[in-house]
């Protein structure tokens, strides 16, 4: 019972209060470069959310199995990107197969979740905090998930902005920048919800 | 201290082989099926994805293309070369478009026109406009600040001593950068083989246009009734052709009062219906001004005070050396 509520702590406290992108401020580049309409963000969304969770998993058991059985912790880096890189290359794949339309709108930024600092950030946090197998998977899903969340919420929001009538300095890129910044000034809001 | 060297060896080459085992079984497992002309035309084209095609880069043009989208002379860069290229690649003859060549609809430099102002300031012609529209007197003409000279990706264009811009046909790619750069609008594309020019944009009525400029199109329609292909129409006190209907006959340039339009063809100076004709009555249809008389299945005859010279009769006869034309020069 108190694994469970680890569980569902960490998951709320990875979402909301440390969400990878609004307050560890990683993978800002697709962040800011598929939120132009909420349905390619959510899928961008569910990509990386994929992505991370197999990440956590095969993270950890090279990380234990290989690594610490070895005692080569300085092979984390080169270890962990290969495994990123193989991961989204087969997502990639797996995409271009079953949805053209959805490969054709992520574009670039669907290998570029290869050299996405969240997902790398993950992987580095999962020895750093010591969780174990179960905890691991839990964490990538729910970083993904936060990662999910945060961009279908700018999405929304810059969705509702193509209406609204901003000045003309601060078209495009700037107001999405405010915008961002506004997001993670709220999100601070849920610092010391949960401990752990 | 050995043991380090070969468990990570060991371990990072285990690792790799493993992933791309897993990769080369899912890339088997999700192979898409690609056109693999989409690659053939990926690799002909020029390769500097500068969009002059309307699509995003190179490579969406030659997707596009074999999806059937993209027209085959849809790269003006390429030019007719290519479209020979693609359209064996395609396995389609390739309707060669014309190669078209930018031409400045303006002849006002600084001798023809007046400048009542000076600008001192950026040089750039969308800046000098801002500034009360920009110092020439005529508010439809070039500002002769270059930004069409900017705007060219490929060093074509330049400002002469006049102040006009010269496009050099050789270089020029009608990649339509410069049309678009234009704040005054005053460049177009049009086909290299096209001969005659109205340069000038001015929608001024003629009286305005006298005062302000030497060669500016005063709106006096003469170029209208001489044009034997009602080719030419006034939009806005402007003579415009119809550059799918002109001949490149070169009347409207003769006649032209102030020089306006320009024309760079040879101009016919004897027309004459030789002994080879067959009696097809082909030219005396053809004729705008109802110079050519002559009966079915008998040679006709050209009466040279009526004729014009446009050269309608020598385009439409179908047997060969049946009408001499002789060119000036």
């Amino acid at each position: 019972m108190e694994q469970f509520t680890r569980i569902i702590l960490l998951f709320v406290s990875t979402v909301l209060v440390n969400n990878f992108v609004l307050i560890r401020f990683l993978g800002i580049c697709p962040f800011l470069g598929i939120s132009k309409q909420v349905e390619t963000a959510f899928s961008m969304g569910l990509a990386t959310t994929f992505v991370m969770t197999l990440t956590g998993a095969a993270t950890w058991l090279i990380n234990t199995f290989i690594l610490e059985a070895l005692q080569l912790p300085f092979l984390q880096y080169v270890s962990f990107i290969m495994v990123i890189a193989s991961l989204v290359q087969f997502v990639e794949m797996f995409i271009k197969k079953t949805s053209p339309v959805l490969y054709k709108a992520l574009g670039i930024y669907l290998p570029l979740i290869t050299t996405n600092c969240a997902i790398l950030g993950l992987a580095l946090l999962i020895p750093l905090n010591g969780y174990n197998f179960i905890e691991s998977i839990v964490f990538g899903f729910s970083a993904g998930v936060g990662f999910t969340l945060a961009i279908v919420l700018l999405a929304g929001l810059r969705e509702t902005l193509e209406f609204g009538d901003v000045p003309e300095v601060l078209k495009g890129v700037p107001i999405t920048l405010i915008l961002a910044g506004i997001m993670a000034m709220a999100f601070m809001g849920f610092s010391g919800l949960i401990s752990i | 201290m050995d043991s380090i060297y070969i468990y990570s060896l060991i371990s990072m080459g285990g690792l790799g082989a493993l992933l791309a085992a897993g990769l080369g079984f899912a890339a088997k497992t999700f192979y898409v099926e690609r056109d693999q002309r989409i690659n053939q035309v990926d690799d002909v084209l020029p390769g500097v994805n500068c969009g002059a095609c309307g699509y995003a880069g190179c490579s969406s043009f030659a997707e596009a293309l074999v999806a059937g989208d993209a027209p085959i002379n849809g790269c003006p860069v390429g030019g007719d070369k290519l479209a020979q290229l693609l359209g064996e690649i395609m396995g389609s003859t390739a309707v060669v478009g014309e190669k078209k060549i930018a031409q400045v609809l303006c002849a006002g430099g600084r001798k023809e026109t007046r400048h009542p102002a000076e600008y001192r300031g950026i040089q750039s012609c969308r800046a000098a406009m801002m500034v009360s529209g920009g110092t020439k007197s005529c508010q439809y003409g070039c500002l002769g600040l270059g930004d069409c000279v900017t705007a060219c990706p490929f060093g074509a264009i330049m400002i002469s001593d006049n102040g006009l811009p010269v496009i050099d046909p050789e270089k020029c790619t009608a990649c339509n950068k410069c049309v678009l750069a234009c704040p005054r609008e005053i460049i177009t594309l049009v086909a290299q083989s096209k001969e005659n020019h109205i340069r000038c944009s001015s929608c001024d009525p003629g009286k305005v246009v006298r005062k302000i400029c030497e060669v500016g199109c005063i709106g006096c329609r003469l170029c209208v009734k001489t044009c034997p292909v009602d080719a030419i129409t006034m939009e806005n006190n402007l003579a415009v052709i119809d550059y799918s209907k002109c001949i490149n006959c070169g009347l409207c340039a003769d006649k032209c009062p102030t020089g306006a339009i320009e024309f760079n063809g040879r101009q016919i100076a004897e027309i004459e219906i030789t002994d080879k004709c067959v009696g097809c009555t082909r030219c005396v249809k053809a004729c705008p001004v109802a110079a050519i008389s002559g009966e079915l299945k008998s040679r006709h005859v050209i009466a040279q005070d009526k004729c014009i010279k446009c050269g309608i009769c020598y385009e439409a006869c179908k047997v060969k050396g049946a009408i001499s034309v002789q060119y000036l020069d």
